[in-house]
């Protein structure tokens, strides 16, 4: 049994309000950060090692020491709660469950950064999510923990909540700022990056819901503490939202040392693949990164057992491996046809396209057509190798990492899978009453028959 | 001597150039011209906070600068990406350029009509530039194109949705050059659209720039749309004293005979509006659309246009032809060039003045 920092009081009746919360040891890292310099925080946080956890695993102490400190200029902390990816849930039930984790850890962190007005930036669906973060934040300012002059400290701090409109671009850092800023939400070309020219222009930090609400377990423990879980660069414990053909759907709080076999077929973690059927193929870390057939999930291509870290998660590059991302763990079972599966999220993409750079904008639409050819049988053998063609010319070529997104599940697919691609040219027919099934890549692990 | 001494070095292709701190790539490949200068189809640099969408200006930086000469992971865009000293660039040079380059004008051409014969720009599109100068031949498209519906945004102005690349420079000039933006980009994704808000006029003296700035045939001058061909145009400088503040006044008019057939600003060599003393020259709309007639105008006489077009080139007086760069570019390599269209095309021989053809011009014209 893994260690919990964020989901252990999760289950407790009412911890959804201050009393309850409070009660259970709430906002004592605020105490004690009070009592430290800003920028022992700042070192605290290098200290533990921890990975921003919306999916590029950046180290956060790091990102915040790159905040420029001009002299009269606000700062900003804005939280990208804009949680978009298909699969992905986990910051969702963090706020949903226990709200005041999130303040508690925002709090302490614009005290390290010298932020006094921090946002959360909410992504509009999540509709009643936020009345429970305004309620949280409503609470908390009435208990002297937001405000002005809190606990006595001296220190100004205000938390708002800012709702999108329904746009997966919004979470991308600097397209959500737009978005804060009242504007469109049109990803900005980098440089300058946010932490010198962010919110209307002034230093800001854009961190997502769970890497804030790391903070907190960060100072009540120590930095040296929290990077003693976990394994090499992937400190601390990672939430995982697991969905898919599992017989347990549902956020799990890892510590980052089980394997991905124990977290698929454990009765403590996924429970095992439904209906018992075979595992065929799994996205590891959300809609965007690359899929992994089940002999590639895992063993490595060294052959070595496949961890659920951000380093053996990403063994192999992209040619044999995957990535840690925002943890949507989405697992396809041997029903599963991997073409329309890639369809369904090449449509993803061009809807979410923002249309401001041009690869981005038709190469997307385009990629869903072709995908929707080949899946309804009239595709040919050269639309495999255009389609191959067509990611290769986003990938990178554009303002923002949406591009990439949209290109690296297209790529896995054709790379792993690319005899089914093959299956739905050659059999017109076949294809739109059966599915593939499993082939080389199949589940190697034996089920019990039930 | 100290302001030498403040110049940073940047080699593009082989070329090295002295430039100020604080110039972007593309700057810098202008002021070397010719081959290296990589084509940009929604940078404008009279236009703040234009660029880095359209992404034909990639460029690959082989060495970040002299103090950290690691390469960059990614192309860059040249447009928007500061010089370091002692960057070393590669624009033709590189294959990956050149890869992603075609790929970009693919998709830019994807969901374009190519309805050059009977579009109002073809002959000074830049879109029809950037097709011959880095496009394969053909498409591998065979879906059916996105359409939209021709709106008339005022009196003057037909936006035609279906040419546009959404490069955004109009609605830069709508924000930085009127005071009540009505007009920006609704919807998202490959649908979305410039448009104004549930198409309302847009109703100001300088909203005719926008058909200047506009790349493609997708704002078109109601005054003008099908009356000619640009290329059977005579292209003078002209000027008058106009009393619209802020309208310079100096322009171009477009003439068969002594019919005023358009006018627009004066363009650079880049294709941009030509500025005066440090201020760019957006001429109202009072010269550009009501002013059509040769005795309102004084004129300076025949427009050196030395932009390179894809037919327009051999009418122009004293054409300068951009450096020959290729030879010292590409190193030993063979350069991979597309035709020339002037060496091989009939249209346009010098010796034929078109404004002395009486009624439209015909192929017969040609081949005296």
């Amino acid at each position: 049994m893994g260690r919990k920092l964020l989901l252990e009081k999760a289950g407790v009746e009412g911890i959804r309000f201050f009393e309850t919360y409070r009660r259970e040891g709430g906002y004592k890292s605020v105490e004690k950060a009070f009592k430290m310099q800003p920028s022992d925080i700042v070192e605290e946080v290098k200290k533990s090692g921890l990975r921003g956890r919306g999916g590029a695993g950046f180290p956060t102490g790091m990102k915040w020491s790159f905040l420029a400190k001009p002299e009269g200029v606000p700062r900003y902390l804005v939280v990208n709660a804009d949680e978009s990816e298909p699969g992905t849930f986990k910051d969702r039930y963090l706020m949903e469950f226990i709200p005041h984790l999130l303040i508690e850890g925002m709090i302490v962190s614009s005290f390290a950064l010298g932020s006094n007005t921090s946002y959360i930036y909410i992504r509009g669906e999540y509709d009643w999510v936020s009345d429970i973060l305004e309620e949280a934040i409503i609470e908390a300012r009435q208990h002297g923990w937001l405000g002005k002059n809190i606990q006595g400290s001296g220190f100004d701090c205000d938390i708002h909540v800012q709702r999108g409109a329904g746009a997966y671009i919004c979470g991308e850092e600097t397209a959500l700022l737009e978005s804060l800023e009242g504007k469109r939400g049109n990803p900005r070309i980098k440089p300058p990056f946010p932490a010198v020219k962010g919110l209307w222009g002034c230093p800001t930090v854009v961190n997502n819901v769970e890497t804030i609400a790391a903070v907190v377990p960060i100072i009540n423990e120590g930095g040296e503490a929290y990077a003693s879980i976990g394994v090499g660069k992937s400190t601390g414990t990672k939430l995982i939202s697991a969905c898919g053909n599992i017989n347990k759907p549902g956020v799990y709080e890892i510590d980052m040392t089980i394997s991905v076999e124990e977290f698929i077929y454990s009765e403590e973690y996924c429970g095992g693949i439904a209906n018992g059927k075979k595992l065929k193929a799994c996205i590891p870390g959300g809609s965007s990164v690359p899929i992994l057939p089940a002999n590639l999930l895992l063993t490595t291509a060294k052959g070595e057992k496949r961890m659920m870290n951000y380093e053996s998660l990403s063994d192999g590059g992209f040619a044999t491996g995957s990535m840690m991302g925002s943890g949507g763990f989405i697992v396809l079972d041997e029903d599963q046809c991997i073409v329309r599966h890639t369809y369904s999220l090449a449509r993803f993409y061009r809807h979410e396209s923002c249309g401001q750079c041009s690869p981005c904008r038709e190469g997307t639409g385009w990629m869903e057509k072709l995908l929707l050819k080949i899946e309804s049988g009239k595709g040919e053998m050269s639309d495999i190798d255009l389609l191959w063609d067509i990611q290769r010319k986003i990938e990178g070529n554009t303002i923002c990492p949406l591009g990439d997104a949209a290109a690296w599940p297209v790529a896995a697919a054709i790379r792993h899978f690319r005899d089914e691609f093959e299956w739905h040219v050659k059999n017109p027919e076949k294809c739109l009453t059966q599915n593939y099934g499993l082939a080389h890549y199949a589940d190697p692990i034996h089920v019990p028959v039930q | 001597m100290q302001e030498e001494s403040k110049k940073i070095k940047v080699t593009i292709d082989n070329i090295t150039v002295d430039v100020e701190p604080g110039t972007t790539i593309l700057h810098a490949a202008r002021m070397i011209g010719g081959d290296v200068t990589p084509p940009a189809m929604c940078y404008y640099s009279k236009l703040e906070g234009s660029g880095g969408k359209c992404r034909t200006c990639l460029v690959e930086v082989a060495a970040g600068s002299a103090a950290d000469p690691r390469p960059m992971p990614k192309l860059v865009a040249s447009c928007r990406t500061g010089v370091m000293d002692g960057m070393v660039v590669k624009n033709i040079t590189s294959d990956k350029v050149a890869d992603a380059r075609a790929g970009v004008v693919e998709f830019l051409l994807l969901n374009h009509p190519l309805d050059c014969p009977i579009c109002d720009q073809a002959g000074e599109c830049h879109l029809q530039d950037l097709g011959y100068d880095h496009g394969k031949e053909g498409t591998r498209y065979e879906f059916k194109r996105r359409t939209f519906k021709k709106e008339d945004i005022g009196p003057y102005i037909q936006l035609h949705m279906t040419r546009c690349i959404l490069c955004y420079r109009c609605t830069y000039v709508a924000s930085q050059l009127t005071d009540k933006r009505v007009h920006g980009v609704i919807d998202r994704g490959d649908h979305a659209a410039i448009s104004t808000y549930i198409s309302k006029a847009i109703d100001n003296d300088f909203s005719g720039n926008m058909i200047d700035v506009c790349p493609v045939g997708a704002l078109t001058d109601k005054t003008f749309r099908f009356k000619n061909r640009v290329w059977f145009t005579k292209p003078v400088d002209a000027h008058r004293a106009c009393t619209t503040p802020g309208c310079c006044g100096k322009a171009t008019l477009w003439l068969r005979g002594d019919e005023v057939f358009r006018v627009t600003a004066r363009k650079d060599q880049w294709g941009e509006v030509q500025s005066y003393d440090g201020k760019t020259g957006w001429i109202c709309n009072t010269c550009r659309f009501e002013t059509k007639k040769t005795s309102s105008w004084t004129i300076e006489g025949l427009t050196e246009i030395s932009r390179h077009s894809v037919i327009g080139v051999n009418k122009y007086k004293k054409l300068e032809k951009p450096e020959e760069t290729v030879v010292k570019v590409m190193d030993g390599h063979k350069p991979k060039l597309l035709m020339d269209i002037h060496s091989v095309s009939d249209v346009n021989n010098p010796e034929i003045h078109l404004s002395d053809i009486n009624g439209p011009a015909h192929s017969n014209d040609f081949k005296k």
